[in-house]
């Protein structure tokens, strides 16, 4: 057994403009334009995702839910990459980016299918731009180069007419920045110098795996062997975070090609619903974690430099209550899928033996019900 | 009728018409620009539809696979190619787990129309992993359809038909078979997902696709010399099956061979088999024999003759199953 290396920085060295403690920073690559109004607005959008969150857990252990994946910690790093966006610009997310969802205008509950089990996903990712959620962790970075290429062929790149060029951002995970497809994904979006931004949150933790299993390096750092930029932003914050990937998708939709952006974070919840994190970290280390919550410095900010008045804080928690009765109620009615549907859409023309597997299914189905109990 | 061509010029023909027909139908894969492809079947295309829809990808299977996912999502229809048969592995995950689930996944909302041209089969005297017949592991896969050419006019209409179509097409093309005889190209496609009887005789069905089509043919010609009339169906496509043809022939034949240059167990046979088993049982005077590739990896070029289905083994599994 070779010695443990440890070769990622644990103070890193990256991009932030608003500290832990809620005071605002300057960083000379990245300023951001931002009035209080907007910052309120995220604080929002971080409270309504960390709701979802907290719902979507406590469905799971109602059994309502199979499983969770929770964001936990990770809200400002998917809120400033998703209001970055632009209408026309195209999301592809991982299992975990329910805050982008949100930033999309997903409907919370349009997210809960494939967790309850009623479908796999089951959305039109044209509808909001924001793709079906991919569980083969990195695939999506290759579907993501690939709608790039299409960007390009469209001629939507380049053209300088800000409602018409279009970017594509692409979320991935410490663990998946592993695996070939991303490294594919890199050297395509490279080689074509695609519209692409790839975004990994970097949340310390594959599963059990830390990062310094996956890199001897920053995951940030990787880019520059596929000769592209790369950058750490402080994944706690959501202005940083904002500020580095407008930047990054700016540069793809004016033609200069792709940005890897490292988002530095943790996850604070277990991998899913069904792990258990004691096996395999420290207490201690959530505690740290916790001091650097991407919530709680945004709050500070607003009450003490903003001086925003308490009301918005309550008023932000009743829309909050408000969107967790709207998922609890929703998510018990979610309708479970007819057996018939089974067969439905695995072809857009059904060939003959899927039809007649269906036949007997149903035939079967009708036959076992009609026996009386 | 046109003048005979080769299938290499077939395919590209084809290609070039699909291209025209429809400016979304884009062309990926490895060396398929200015070389034309290893086998030249994409020769001239980037000249004539430059590098945006003629695009030589960099080296890697799964990303001309999951690009053209992307693609498809943004509208387009790729066609990719990937080289050699034994070179698709690379990108099977994103074939199996992507490119057949997302229609499903997304309950019909987004449609993959990609196609995925694979040269296959043996006989050519190459080195490891370029004589291989991957077939069965996507026609094992909902949501894929499976095809396999073997005359030039089939590849010039299914290869048009295979990128019509909305759903995903693995499209095999035997390589030995590229350069070689010339065919006319008929006027009319024959429908894309029947299987066709290409000999017709009464004594025993044998069942190819791809390379061993001629193979049958050539058995079924030396047979009728000894007075035996071999049914030759080429099953065009693997996934679906076209099983009313296929049992249509059986009962008037009452024997049936299946021949493939894919390895013996849980291939195309099995399935033809067992469902020839199913659906033909009483009309059988024989049980179900196959010729195929053994269960070994595919052999070193010296020793390929041996273990590809042949002739003699064709004639002497007829024998077998008259003499039952």
């Amino acid at each position: 057994m070779t010695a443990h290396v440890h070769a990622v920085q644990p103070e890193p060295n990256m991009v932030q403009l608003l500290t832990p403690e809620g005071q605002r920073v300057e960083h000379p690559d990245y300023s951001l334009d931002i009035s209080d109004d907007e910052i309120a607005g995220l604080y929002r959008d971080l409270v309504m995702v960390r709701r979802i969150d907290t719902e979507a857990i406590a469905l799971q252990r109602q059994g309502e839910l199979g499983l969770w994946a929770s964001l936990l910690g990770q809200e400002a790093a998917q809120i400033g990459a998703g209001r970055a966006l632009r209408t026309q610009d195209m999301a592809f997310p991982t299992y975990r980016e329910h805050g982008v969802a949100w930033c999309r205008k997903v409907d919370p509950l349009t997210l809960l299918g494939l967790f309850r089990g009623t479908n796999l996903g089951g959305w039109n990712p044209n509808e909001n731009n924001f793709n079906l959620y991919t569980i083969v962790i990195g695939a999506q970075t290759l579907h993501a180069t690939g709608y790039a290429m299409g960007i390009v062929r469209d001629g939507a790149v380049g053209s300088g007419d800000p409602d018409r060029d279009t970017a594509v951002l692409a979320f991935f995970g410490d663990g998946a920045s592993s695996q070939g497809d991303v490294n594919e994904a890199f050297v395509f979006a490279a080689a074509g110098n695609l519209p692409v931004v790839f975004f990994c949150q970097n949340n310390q933790w594959a599963i059990s795996e830390p990062v310094e299993r996956q890199s001897r390096v920053p995951l940030y750092k990787r880019s520059a062997g596929f000769g592209f930029p790369g950058v750490r932003v402080d994944g706690n914050d959501v202005l940083a975070s904002l500020a580095v990937t407008r930047k990054a998708l700016d540069d793809a939709r004016s033609a200069q090609g792709p940005t890897l952006i490292e988002a530095f974070t943790y996850r604070m919840n277990p991998h899913t619903t069904n792990d258990d994190p004691r096996r395999y970290r420290l207490g201690s280390e959530d505690e740290t974690w916790k001091l650097k919550d991407p919530i709680a410095r945004v709050r500070a900010y607003l009450t003490r430099e903003a001086r925003v008045a308490s009301e918005f804080f309550d008023e932000v928690e009743q829309d909050a209550k408000k969107l967790a009765e709207h998922i609890r109620a929703g998510c018990r009615v979610l309708p479970d899928p007819t057996p018939e549907s089974l067969f439905d859409n695995v072809y857009v023309d059904m060939p003959d033996e899927v039809s007649e597997q269906r036949t007997e299914f149903t035939q079967f189905v009708r036959s076992v019900e009609a026996v009386p109990a | 009728m046109t003048p005979p061509i080769t299938m290499a010029k077939a395919l590209n023909n084809g290609l070039r018409k699909a291209m025209e027909t429809d400016p979304k139908v884009l062309i990926m894969g490895e060396d398929v620009g200015k070389l034309g492809g290893v086998f030249r079947i994409t020769d001239g295309l980037q000249k004539d539809f430059g590098e945006d829809r003629v695009i030589d990808t960099p080296l890697a299977e799964s990303g001309i696979i999951g690009t053209a996912v992307g693609l498809a999502i943004r509208g387009y229809r790729p066609v990719c190619e990937i080289q050699f048969d034994g070179f698709v592995f690379p990108g099977f995950d994103q074939i199996v787990s992507q490119v057949a689930k997302m229609h499903n996944r997304s309950a019909g909302q987004l449609r993959m129309p990609i196609t995925i041209r694979i040269p296959f089969g043996g006989g050519i005297g190459a080195v490891e992993h370029h004589s291989e017949s991957p077939e069965a592991y996507f026609a094992h896969t909902a949501g894929l359809r499976v095809l396999a050419c073997s005359n030039p006019s089939d590849a010039y209409w299914m290869i048009q038909n295979a990128i019509a179509d909305d759903d995903p097409v693995i499209f095999f093309e035997p390589k030995r078979l590229y350069h070689g005889a010339k065919g006319e190209i008929e006027d009319e496609p024959y429908p894309l997902y029947n299987a066709r009887v290409v000999r017709p005789g009464r004594d025993v069905t044998l069942i190819a696709y791809g390379p061993t089509v001629a193979t049958a043919l050539k058995s079924a010609a030396i047979a009728a010399e000894d007075g035996v009339e071999l049914e030759v169906i080429d099953l065009r496509s693997v996934s679906p099956l076209d099983m009313p043809t296929i049992v249509e022939s059986v009962q008037r034949t009452g024997r049936l061979i299946v021949v493939h240059e894919a390895p013996h167990s849980f291939s195309v046979s099995s399935e033809i088999a067992t469902r020839v088993m199913e659906q033909a049982f009483y009309s059988l005077e024989a049980p179900v024999l196959r010729v195929t590739g053994y269960d070994t990896p595919y052999p070193p070029s010296r020793l390929e003759h041996e273990w590809l289905p042949n002739v003699d083994r064709v004639l002497d599994t007829v024998d077998t199953i008259m003499e039952y």
